[in-house]
C-alpha cells in the first residue's frame, strides 16, 4: 500500500507539463539515437548529459530526460536490426537473427510493430519490478556500513565486464586507470593535492563529464574518420515496411514467449556484470531451447523477434535497481546514468529512497509515462524513424563531435576543458582499438572516491586495522561473489562472447 | 605485439603513478589510511593487470594504413584548433569551419560540406542558444 501511495505521489510529480514535454522529447530522441548505428544508449545519454545539466533543469526533470533516452534507445536498436541486419546498437544484436528474415520476407511492419509490442512489456514488466525490488534492496542496503560498502565497489568493478568479458586484465586495467583518475585532485580527507603537478586546473580533480563525452562520443567519431565510412547504411536498401498491424493470433501466439523473457532480462538486469546484451542473448537462447520445436528460429520466427527485444528491455529497467538502490550500476548505460545523479549532486543509494523521494517516484512514473509514449510513437510512427537510418553517418557525425562540444564548453565555458575531452577521445578511440572495455573507466571516475573514502572510514573507525574489511559475513558474502565473478568470465568468457558476437559487427566497446 | 607494447605502457604508466603517489605531500593531520594507500593499491592493480597483458596478449588490431592514421592525426588537429581558436572567432564562424572539415573528410563533395557545416553550426545556434538559451562562445561578431 505503501508503494503504491508513493507511486501516486510519482505520478502528481511527473504529470507536469514539463516532465510530459521532456519525456516525449527523451523518447524521441532515444528511439532516433537508438536507430542510428554508431550512437546507442550510452553515447546518446552521455551527449545529453552536458546539455541538461548547462539548461539548469531540476533533478527529477533532467533524470526524466535522460531515462526517456535511455529506454527511447532500447527500442530504436531494433530498426535498423530488422530493416538492415546491421544492430542500431548492441543489445538489439539477436534481433537481427529472426528480424532481418522477417522483413526479407515481406514481414518488416509486422517484425516492427510486434518488437515494439515485445519492448513495452518488457519494460513494463521490468519497471513494476523496479518498485516491487528496489525498496526491498534498500533494507538490505541499510545493512551496509562502509567496510561493505567498499566490498560492494569492489564486486561492481570485477563483474562489471561481464560475463562475456573476453579479457578480465583489461577490464581490471581499464577500472584501475578511471578510479586513478578520479584520486587526481585535493584529497577530501586530509586536503593534501594528488597528481595534479602543480596545475590549477587539476586541483578540482578532472571533471567526470568531459571524461564521459570524451571517450564515449568523440571516439566514435574518431572510429568513423579510420574508416572513412560516411555512407549511410541504408543507402541502397529498399526499405518497404509493409502490414503494419501484428494480427492478435500472432500477437497471441507470442504472449508466453514475452512474458517468460520480460522476467528473465528483468533479472539479468539486475544482477551485476549482466546488463541489456546480455538480457536479450539470454532470452533468445533460452526461447529457442523451450519452443523452437520445428527449428523456425533464425529464419523469421516472430517469437525469435519479441524474446530478444522484450529481453533486453526488461534488462534495462533491471539494471536501473542497483543503481537506484545501491549507487552501484551494472551496466555500461546506468553508469552514464549514475554520472547524471552526481552532477546533478544526488547521492544514489538507500538514503535517495528516504531522502529525496520525489526523486525516485517522479523517475519511476515517468518511466511508465515514457513506456506508454514509446509504444504510440514506434508503431504509428515507424516510417519516420526508418528514414532517420537513411542520415548518413558524414553528416551525422560531425553534428555529434559539435554538440559535444558544446555541451562540454556550456558547463565550464573553457577551452581548457575542450582539449581535455580532445585527449578523452584519443585515449577512448585507441582503447576501443585495442578492445580495452570503456565502461569501467567511466565507473571508476564516478566511484573511486566514494570507494576511497569508504575504504578510509572503514579502517579509520577500526583504529587501523585492515582487517576489518572482511570482518562480517555480508563483507565476505560480497567479497566471494567479487572474486566469482571476476574468475568465472575468465572460464567461460571466450565462449559465450563467441556465440554472442556471431552476428555483430565492430561497432563499439561501449557495451549496452 | 600492441598488446604487448600496451602493457608495457601500462606498465609504466603504473610505476610513475606509484612514485608520484609516494611523493604525495602528507598533511600532519592525517586519518588512519592516508592519502597515499589507496592509490598504491590502484597502482598495484594497474601493474597486475599490465603484466597479464604482457603475458597473455591479445591478438593484434587492425591497425590503420598511414594514411588513415594522418586523417585521424589532422582531424584531432582541428578539433584542438576549434577548442583553442573558439572564443576568438566566436562560436558560429569556428564550428561551420570545424563541421565542414569533419564532413568533407568522412567522403562529402566539397560544395556539399560547406552547406552542411554552415546548417550544422546556424542549427546548432538556433536551437542551443536561440530556443534553450544556453550561453555559446561570443566572436568579434557578436555570434
Amino acid at each position: 500500500m505503501e508503494t503504491l501511495s508513493s507511486l501516486a505521489d510519482g505520478f502528481a510529480i511527473a504529470l507536469t507539463w514539463q516532465n510530459l514535454l521532456l519525456a516525449l522529447l527523451g523518447c524521441f530522441l532515444g528511439t532516433m539515437m537508438g536507430a542510428l548505428p554508431g550512437l546507442g544508449p550510452s553515447n546518446g545519454v552521455a551527449i545529453l548529459i552536458p546539455l541538461a545539466f548547462t539548461l539548469g533543469l531540476g533533478a527529477t526533470p533532467s533524470l526524466i530526460l535522460l531515462t526517456s533516452v535511455y529506454y527511447g534507445a532500447m527500442y530504436g536498436g531494433r530498426i535498423s536490426s530488422i530493416l538492415l541486419n546491421i544492430p542500431g546498437d548492441e543489445p538489439a544484436m539477436m534481433t537481427c537473427l529472426d528480424g532481418y528474415p522477417m522483413a526479407k520476407a515481406g514481414r518488416a511492419g509486422e517484425a516492427l510493430a510486434l518488437s515494439g509490442i515485445a519492448s513495452f512489456v518488457g519494460a513494463f514488466i521490468a519497471t513494476w519490478g523496479l518498485i516491487l525490488l528496489a525498496p526491498q534492496l534498500v533494507k538490505i542496503a541499510l545493512l551496509f556500513g562502509p567496510a561493505e560498502y567498499f566490498a560492494l565497489f569492489t564486486l561492481a568493478f570485477a563483474t562489471l565486464g561481464g560475463v562475456a568479458s573476453t579479457n578480465q586484465a583489461k577490464t581490471a586495467f581499464a577500472a584501475a586507470i578511471g578510479i586513478g583518475l578520479a584520486t587526481v585532485g585535493v584529497d577530501t580527507q586530509t586536503g593534501v593535492p594528488r597528481f595534479t603537478f602543480g596545475e590549477v586546473h587539476l586541483y578540482d580533480g578532472i571533471d567526470f563529464l568531459v571524461a564521459i563525452v570524451g571517450l564515449f562520443a568523440l571516439s566514435e567519431v574518431f572510429l568513423f574518420l579510420e574508416h572513412r565510412h560516411g555512407n549511410s547504411d541504408a543507402s541502397g536498401h529498399k526499405v518497404s515496411i509493409g502490414r503494419l498491424m501484428p494480427s492478435f493470433a500472432l500477437l497471441k501466439y507470442c504472449t508466453p514467449t514475452m512474458l517468460r523473457t520480460s522476467l528473465l532480462g528483468f533479472v539479468a538486469g539486475v544482477l551485476p556484470g549482466a546488463g541489456a546484451s546480455l538480457g536479450s542473448f539470454i532470452s533468445y537462447t533460452m526461447e529457442k531451447r523451450l519452443v523452437d520445436k520445428e527449428g523456425t528460429f533464425g529464419t523469421g520466427d516472430p517469437r525469435g523477434v519479441a524474446a530478444p527485444e522484450a529481453g533486453n528491455n526488461a534488462a534495462a529497467g533491471g539494471a536501473l535497481v542497483p543503481m537506484l538502490a545501491l549507487g552501484v550500476p551494472g551496466s555500461g548505460t546506468t553508469a552514464v546514468l549514475l554520472a547524471v545523479l552526481l552532477a546533478l549532486n544526488i547521492t544514489p543509494g538507500p538514503l535517495l529512497f528516504s531522502q529525496q523521494p520525489d526523486v525516485v517516484w517522479g523517475l519511476i512514473a515517468a518511466l511508465f509515462i515514457a513506456n506508454f509514449m514509446l509504444l504510440a510513437m514506434n508503431i504509428p510512427m515507424i516510417g519516420l524513424f526508418t528514414r532517420v537510418l537513411l542520415i548518413p553517418p558524414r553528416i551525422l557525425m560531425p553534428i555529434v563531435a559539435m554538440v559535444s562540444f558544446v555541451g562540454i564548453y556550456g558547463i565550464s565555458g573553457s577551452s581548457f576543458d575542450l582539449q581535455v575531452m580532445i585527449a578523452f577521445g584519443v585515449l577512448g578511440w585507441i582503447l576501443r582499438k585495442l578492445d580495452v572495455p570503456l565502461v569501467p573507466i567511466i565507473l571508476g571516475t564516478l566511484l573511486g572516491n566514494a570507494m576511497e573514502n569508504n575504504l578510509r572510514r572503514a579502517i579509520t573507525i577500526d583504529n587501523g586495522n585492515w582487517w576489518t574489511l572482511i570482518d562480517s559475513p555480508l563483507a565476505i558474502g560480497l567479497w566471494t561473489l567479487a572474486f566469482i565473478g571476476f574468475v568465472l568470465p575468465i572460464v567461460f568468457g571466450r565462449i559465450l562472447k563467441a556465440r554472442m558476437h556471431m552476428k555483430r559487427d565492430d561497432e563499439s566497446s561501449t557495451v549496452d | 605485439m600492441s598488446d604487448r607494447i600496451f602493457g608495457l605502457v601500462g606498465l609504466l604508466l603504473s610505476i610513475g603513478y606509484a612514485w608520484a603517489a609516494l611523493a604525495i605531500q602528507e598533511s600532519f593531520l592525517s586519518d588512519a589510511v592516508g592519502p597515499k594507500a589507496f592509490p598504491l593499491i590502484i597502482a598495484t592493480v594497474l601493474g597486475l593487470a599490465s603484466l597479464a597483458i604482457i603475458i597473455r596478449p591479445d591478438a593484434s588490431p587492425e591497425w590503420p594504413s598511414l594514411v588513415r592514421f594522418l586523417e585521424v592525426g589532422a582531424a584531432i588537429l582541428v578539433m584542438v584548433l576549434y577548442a583553442m581558436f573558439l572564443p576568438e572567432l566566436g562560436f558560429v564562424v569556428a564550428t561551420a569551419l570545424a563541421a565542414t572539415y569533419l564532413t568533407w573528410r568522412l567522403g562529402t563533395r566539397p560544395l556539399s560540406s560547406v552547406v552542411s557545416g554552415c546548417l550544422t553550426s546556424a542549427g546548432i545556434y538556433v536551437v542551443f542558444h536561440l530556443v534553450l538559451g544556453l550561453s555559446l562562445a561570443k566572436g568579434p561578431f557578436g555570434f
